[in-house]
């Protein structure tokens, strides 16, 4: 008999819809849906999703446990063997959604859990130790190459198949070390990689080390009353019809805005650039997501010193790492010449 | 972007929703928003009510940014 296995996707997968759509709370569907279409057919029968659970992304982030325990409950009654989440690609809220989901699975139902994702994608970091993550591309058209790995990968561990390698089956490492036997003893290796290393040559090292990327907290400010602060937001604000022309997704610029004469962002002249929201409360009110209005009244009262005369803009909608790093020194250097003291930075 | 600007020492309060996504990036101060496509408001108030909410948020970032730190910190 085939073995019966569970799809979780979001709502834009379902084709449910977009952001408009992104509160949309858990429903079961029998059978396979969107993307689970191609995980059945990597399958060629040893397999078969049974349901596919939907959720929205934003209704998933915003409501963690709630959303964990509905989905839980829907799906007990499917006696499954396995469970596939997303794939994610580089869609942070997706991704987090499906490890978080995936991972539930794995821990309450004690059945083998599946997701992809993109490296990038926050998910990632949180999850890779627990779960079996495919590393899939950035964006939707690397589907079709992601399934058959997740396929075989979950196929794999319902047979209980011990022999996994990240390297062969594409998963992105968990950081778990298993014994061998080697040809020759540490030593030898060590001075073979050493010889390499000192001719140039490429070699593999048996030890990578984690990359601990983090940033030490800056020094708090003394005095608030003369501090400057500045704005800075992923969230996408920009004035109106985006005069830079800041791109909805995968954003490869920054804006800068004089906001000097500005009291507050109101919806006439300033808007929201990001793709990955839904935009309408943001272009109603932009102060949502810039605080401008509050900051102004701040500065009024004496809280603050001053606001700084520009805000800077991007779009966190599946940009790239590289890129907010460049932006981001770039905007930091600014803010150093021009003796900011501190920032406050929104994301959406 | 909140690491590229705390680099340089300039101290950053990020104001976001999803607080273990700012955490797996690196953010240190981190201060929880309301919603995704509101962070620092709700449609649902009236307007004189969603601008408390609002400064209240704000508020927290810049208590956020005069307290100081050794590890990331969320700021409730």
């Amino acid at each position: 008999m085939a073995y019966k296995v569970i799809h979780y996707i979001n709502q834009f997968f379902a084709n449910i819809g977009g952001e408009e759509m992104a509160h949309v709370t858990p429903e079961i569907r029998e059978g396979a849906v969107g993307p689970g279409l191609g995980i059945n057919k990597a399958f060629k029968g040893e397999a078969e999703i049974v349901c596919t659970v939907i959720c929205g992304d934003s209704y998933f982030n915003e409501n963690t446990e709630a959303a964990t325990k509905e989905i839980l409950e829907l799906i007990k009654p499917y006696e499954a063997d396995a469970f596939i989440a997303g794939p994610a690609f580089n869609a942070g809220r997706y991704g987090t959604a499906c490890g978080t989901i995936a991972k539930a699975v794995q821990e309450t139902m004690h059945i083998p859990a599946v997701t992809g994702m993109y490296i990038e994608n926050p998910g990632v970091d949180m999850f890779k130790k627990e779960l079996y993550i495919v590393e899939t591309s950035n964006a939707a058209v690397g589907m079709r190459k992601a399934l058959p790995k997740m396929s075989a990968l979950t196929l794999k561990l319902m047979s209980n198949e011990a022999d996994l390698d990240p390297t062969i089956d594409g998963y992105i490492p968990r950081g778990i070390r298993k014994n061998y036997f080697a040809e020759l003893t540490g030593a030898e290796r060590a001075v073979d990689m050493l010889v390499k290393k000192l001719n140039d040559e490429s070699y593999t090292t048996e030890y990578p080390m984690p990359v601990f990327d983090r940033i030490e907290p800056g020094k708090a400010i003394k005095d608030l009353s003369k501090a400057k602060i500045a704005l800075v937001t992923s969230g996408g604000i920009v004035p109106k019809d985006n005069p830079d022309r800041i791109e909805s997704s995968s954003a490869s610029k920054y804006g800068t805005y004089n906001i000097e004469s500005v009291l507050n962002l109101t919806g006439d002249n300033y808007e929201t650039a990001h793709g990955g929201y839904d935009p309408v409360y943001a272009n109603d009110e932009p102060d949502r997501v810039v605080p401008l209005d509050v900051l102004r009244d701040l500065e009024k009262e004496g809280v603050i010193g001053s606001i700084h005369p520009y805000f800077y803009s991007t779009v966190g909608n599946g940009t790239a790492v590289k890129s907010s790093k460049e932006f981001s020194l770039e905007i930091a250097e600014k803010l150093r010449q021009d003796g900011v003291d501190a920032v406050i930075l929104t994301s959406t | 972007m909140v690491k590229g600007i705390e680099s340089t020492g300039i101290p950053v309060a990020h104001i976001c929703t999803i607080v273990p996504i700012s955490k797996t990036v690196g953010a240190n101060r981190i201060v929880p928003a309301v919603a995704i496509p509101h962070p620092l408001g709700d449609p649902k108030l009236v307007e004189e009510e969603e601008y408390k909410l609002r400064r209240k948020i704000v508020n927290n970032a810049l208590k956020a940014l005069t307290t100081e730190i050794d590890d990331q910190t969320v700021f409730q």
